[in-house]
C-alpha cells in the first residue's frame, strides 16, 4: 500500500516537472525568434525584389493571359479565392467560356466564375459548335485607370510600381469605382463594405512572388514579369513578333495585361 | 426556327459576372432628384430676385424655403447608401482632385450657405417685426437670426437688397453648377454608354428647373387650397410659362440624346437600344416619354396658349406639375439604373426591383421623400410664407 503511494508521488512529481520543462521551454520558443525568415525556404520567383532593395519605380510589371492555352480548369479562381476570402457571387478574377456557331455567333457563359472549372461542355445550346475558347479575366491595371481618377477620397490608387489598389481603410464604399471600371472588375465586398478588385497579389510580388493565379496555373496561360528585366518571359512575349492585344482600347485605359490569342468577340 | 432562335437569343444573354447586383440603387436616384428640386426652386426666386419678373413675388421667398427644405435632406440619400457612412467627411478632408465626386461636398456646403444667407437677409425686416411680437424661445431665436441687428431704417434696408441681389446673381451659376455637376457624375463614366455624353450635365439642369417648378406650383397651389386663402394665378399662370418653356428644351434635349445615340450607330448602340426597347420600355417610352412627358405637354399648351378659368387654371396647373414631378423621377431613374442594368460585357442586361424593406429600398425612400416636407413645415413655424399684408399680392 505505501509502496503504491510512493509511486503515486513521484509520478506527480514528474508529471509536475515534466508539465514545467514543456511550459518554459514552450515560452522560450515564443519569446526567442526562430532566426530565420520562413521565405527563406521558399525560392523567389521574380528576380530582383527580394534580395536588394529595389526602387520601386524601375519596375515595370506586366500580366500576360495566352487564350490559346487556357483550359478553363478554374485552378486560379480557387486559387484567388482562397488566398483573398473572396465572399461568393463577386469575383476577384474569372474565366468565361466563348463558344462560336457555324454563323459566326458567340455564345459566352461563366457560371460561379469559373470557380467550378468548365468540366462538362455546354448542353443548354443546339446549335453546332465550331470552336470553342476560355478567356480568364483580372484587373487590367490601366496605366490611366478610371477607377483612380474617379475615387473621391484618393482609396483607390496607384502604386509607383504601377499597381492600381485599394485603401480600404479610406474607402468610404460610394461604388464610383465600380460604376467606372470598363472591365467590371470591382465589386463592392458585402463584408468589408469597401470597393474590391484584383491586385496582382501586390503583397506577393513585393516578396519576389508571383500572383497567386499564375503560381497555380497548370498550362502558363497566365504570365507575370517585370516589362524592364529583359530576360523575364513577358519582356520577351511583348517585344516579339507575335500579335498582343488589350481589353477595350478604345476605353484609353492603357491596360498592363495584354492577351495572347484574343478573338475580335472577346469584350 | 424562330422559336430556336429566340431561345439562343435569350441564352446569349452574357453579363459580367460583377455586373448581376445594381450597385446604385434607389437612393442614388433620388440623390439628382433631391438635388435637382433644390436647383429648379432657387431658379424660381432667382427669376423674381435678380430678372425682376414681378409676377412671381408671391413664391418668390417660398420656393427658398421650399429649396432649403429639399437641401436639408440632399445628403441622407447619400449617406444612406454609402458602405461606410461614417468617413463621409473624407470626401471633403482629403479630397481626390481628379475626382467627379469630391467636388460635392464643398459645391453643396457653399451653395447651403448662399441659401440660408439669402434667406436670412431677405426676411431680416420681416424677423425684427416678429421679435417685436414674440416672446421666450422664439424671440431668442429671431435674434440670433437677425444678427441682433433691429436697424430697419431705409438705408439698412437698402444695403439688404443690394446684399440680396447679390447673392441671389451669383446664386444662378451656383444652382446650375449644384445640378450641372450632379449631371456630370454621371456624364464623366466612359465606361457606360448610356451615361457618357457631354449633353447629361445639360439634360439634368433642365429637368432640374422642371421638377423644381413644378413642386412649387404644386406646393403653393396646395397650401393654398389647404389654408382657404385665395390663390394668384397670375403667378400660377407666369410659373407655368416658364415650366413649359424650360420642359420643351428638356425634352428637346433628352430625346436628342436617344435620337443621337441611334443615329450616330457607335458599337454601343445596340446596348442603349437593346435596353430603351427591352427592360426600359416601360419606364422611359411608357413612362418618361408617352405619360408624364406628351400628355403635359398639350396641357402645358393648352394653358399657356389660351385663357382657361381660374378654377380650371388650379386643377391643370396640379395636374401638370405632379405629371411632371413623375416625368423627373422617371428620367433619374431610367438614366441611374438604366445604365446599370447594361452589363459592361457587352452581351446582356440584368434588372433590378426594388424591395420594399431593405436598407436601399422603397419605405426608406418614401421616408427620405417625407422629411423635405417636414422641414419645410418646421421652416413655416420661424419664416412665415406669406405676410398678412401679401396675401393678394
Amino acid at each position: 500500500m505505501k509502496n503504491s503511494t510512493k509511486i503515486l508521488d513521484e509520478d506527480r512529481r514528474s508529471f509536475i516537472k515534466k508539465v514545467l520543462k514543456g511550459t518554459i521551454a514552450g515560452s522560450l520558443l515564443l519569446v526567442i525568434p526562430a532566426g530565420g525568415n520562413a521565405l527563406e525556404d521558399i525560392p523567389a520567383q521574380i528576380p530582383g525584389i527580394r534580395d536588394k532593395e529595389w526602387d520601386m519605380s524601375k519596375k515595370r510589371f506586366a500580366f500576360i493571359v495566352d487564350i490559346t492555352r487556357c483550359i478553363g480548369c478554374g485552378s486560379c479562381c480557387v486559387a484567388d479565392k482562397r488566398e483573398y476570402n473572396v465572399p461568393d457571387h463577386n469575383y476577384r478574377t474569372w474565366v468565361e467560356r466563348y463558344l462560336k456557331d457555324f454563323d459566326d455567333n458567340i455564345y459566352v457563359d461563366c457560371p460561379n466564375g469559373g470557380l467550378d472549372g468548365y468540366q462538362k461542355p455546354r448542353e443548354d445550346l443546339d446549335v453546332p459548335i465550331r470552336d470553342t475558347f476560355f478567356v480568364p479575366k483580372l484587373c487590367n491595371m490601366c496605366k490611366d485607370a478610371p477607377c483612380t481618377q474617379v475615387c473621391p477620397v484618393g482609396a483607390t490608387f496607384t502604386t509607383p510600381d504601377g499597381f492600381v489598389i485599394v485603401d480600404s481603410k479610406r474607402c468610404v464604399g460610394c461604388g464610383y469605382c465600380i460604376q467606372a471600371c470598363p472591365y467590371s472588375v470591382r465589386f463592392l465586398n458585402p463584408v468589408t463594405k469597401t470597393a474590391e478588385k484584383c491586385t496582382w497579389c501586390y503583397h506577393r510580388v513585393r516578396k519576389g512572388m508571383l500572383p497567386a493565379c499564375v503560381n497555380v496555373c497548370p498550362t502558363g496561360a497566365r504570365k507575370f514579369g517585370d516589362l524592364n528585366d529583359k530576360e523575364s518571359e513577358v519582356s520577351k512575349i511583348l517585344s516579339g513578333p507575335g500579335v498582343i492585344t488589350v481589353l477595350k482600347k478604345e476605353m484609353g485605359t492603357d491596360p498592363s495585361l495584354y492577351y495572347i490569342g484574343a478573338r475580335r468577340e472577346v469584350i | 426556327m424562330s422559336a430556336a432562335h429566340d431561345t439562343v437569343a435569350s441564352l446569349a444573354n452574357y453579363v459580367f459576372p460583377n455586373d448581376l447586383h445594381v450597385h446604385w440603387s434607389l437612393m442614388i436616384v433620388l440623390y439628382p432628384y433631391i438635388t435637382g428640386i433644390v436647383a429648379g426652386a432657387f431658379i424660381v426666386s432667382s427669376l423674381y430676385h435678380v430678372f425682376g419678373v414681378k409676377q412671381l413675388k408671391p413664391i418668390a421667398r417660398f420656393s427658398l424655403l421650399f429649396a432649403l427644405a429639399f437641401l436639408a435632406c440632399a445628403t441622407f440619400p447619400l449617406l444612406n447608401h454609402l458602405g461606410h457612412p461614417e468617413r463621409n467627411m473624407n470626401m471633403m478632408l482629403t479630397p481626390s482632385p481628379t475626382s467627379a465626386m469630391a467636388g460635392f461636398g464643398y459645391i453643396y456646403s457653399l451653395y447651403g450657405m448662399l441659401l440660408i444667407l439669402e434667406i436670412l437677409f431677405i426676411y431680416r425686416p420681416t424677423m425684427v417685426a416678429l421679435k417685436a411680437k414674440s416672446s421666450g424661445f422664439m424671440r431668442g431665436l429671431y435674434t440670433i437670426l437677425t444678427f441682433g441687428s433691429d436697424n430697419v431704417g431705409p438705408k439698412s434696408l437698402a444695403l439688404d437688397h443690394k446684399i440680396i441681389s447679390f447673392l441671389a446673381a451669383i446664386g444662378i451659376p451656383m444652382a446650375c453648377v449644384l445640378h450641372g455637376y450632379v449631371g456630370f457624375i454621371f456624364g464623366g463614366i466612359k465606361a457606360n454608354p448610356l451615361w457618357s455624353t457631354p449633353l447629361m450635365p445639360v439634360i439634368f439642369l433642365l429637368s432640374a428647373c422642371v421638377s423644381g417648378i413644378s413642386g412649387i406650383i404644386l406646393a403653393y397651389i396646395i397650401i393654398k387650397t389647404f389654408k382657404k386663402e385665395p390663390i394668384d394665378f397670375e403667378c400660377v399662370q407666369t410659373c407655368l410659362n416658364y415650366l413649359a418653356g424650360f420642359f420643351i428644351i428638356d425634352f428637346v434635349f433628352e430625346m436628342l440624346e436617344i435620337f443621337s445615340h441611334g443615329y450616330l450607330r457607335t458599337e454601343h448602340w445596340h446596348m442603349v437600344d437593346g435596353l430603351l426597347w427591352g427592360n426600359l420600355y416601360n419606364t422611359f417610352w411608357v413612362g418618361q416619354v408617352y405619360m408624364f412627358s406628351v400628355i403635359p405637354m398639350f396641357l402645358l399648351g393648352w394653358v399657356c396658349l389660351t385663357r382657361v378659368h381660374d378654377q380650371v387654371l388650379k386643377v391643370v396647373a396640379s395636374v401638370i406639375s405632379v405629371l411632371l414631378l413623375l416625368q423627373v423621377i422617371f428620367m433619374r431613374w431610367n438614366v441611374v439604373i438604366g445604365g446599370q442594368l447594361m452589363s459592361k460585357s457587352g452581351r446582356g442586361y440584368t434588372d433590378f426591383i426594388p424591395q420594399w424593406f431593405e436598407k436601399e429600398g422603397i419605405l426608406v425612400a418614401l421616408i427620405i421623400m417625407i422629411c423635405p416636407l417636414i422641414i419645410l413645415y418646421i421652416l413655416s413655424k420661424i419664416f412665415p410664407f406669406w405676410l398678412e399684408g401679401e396675401k393678394t399680392a
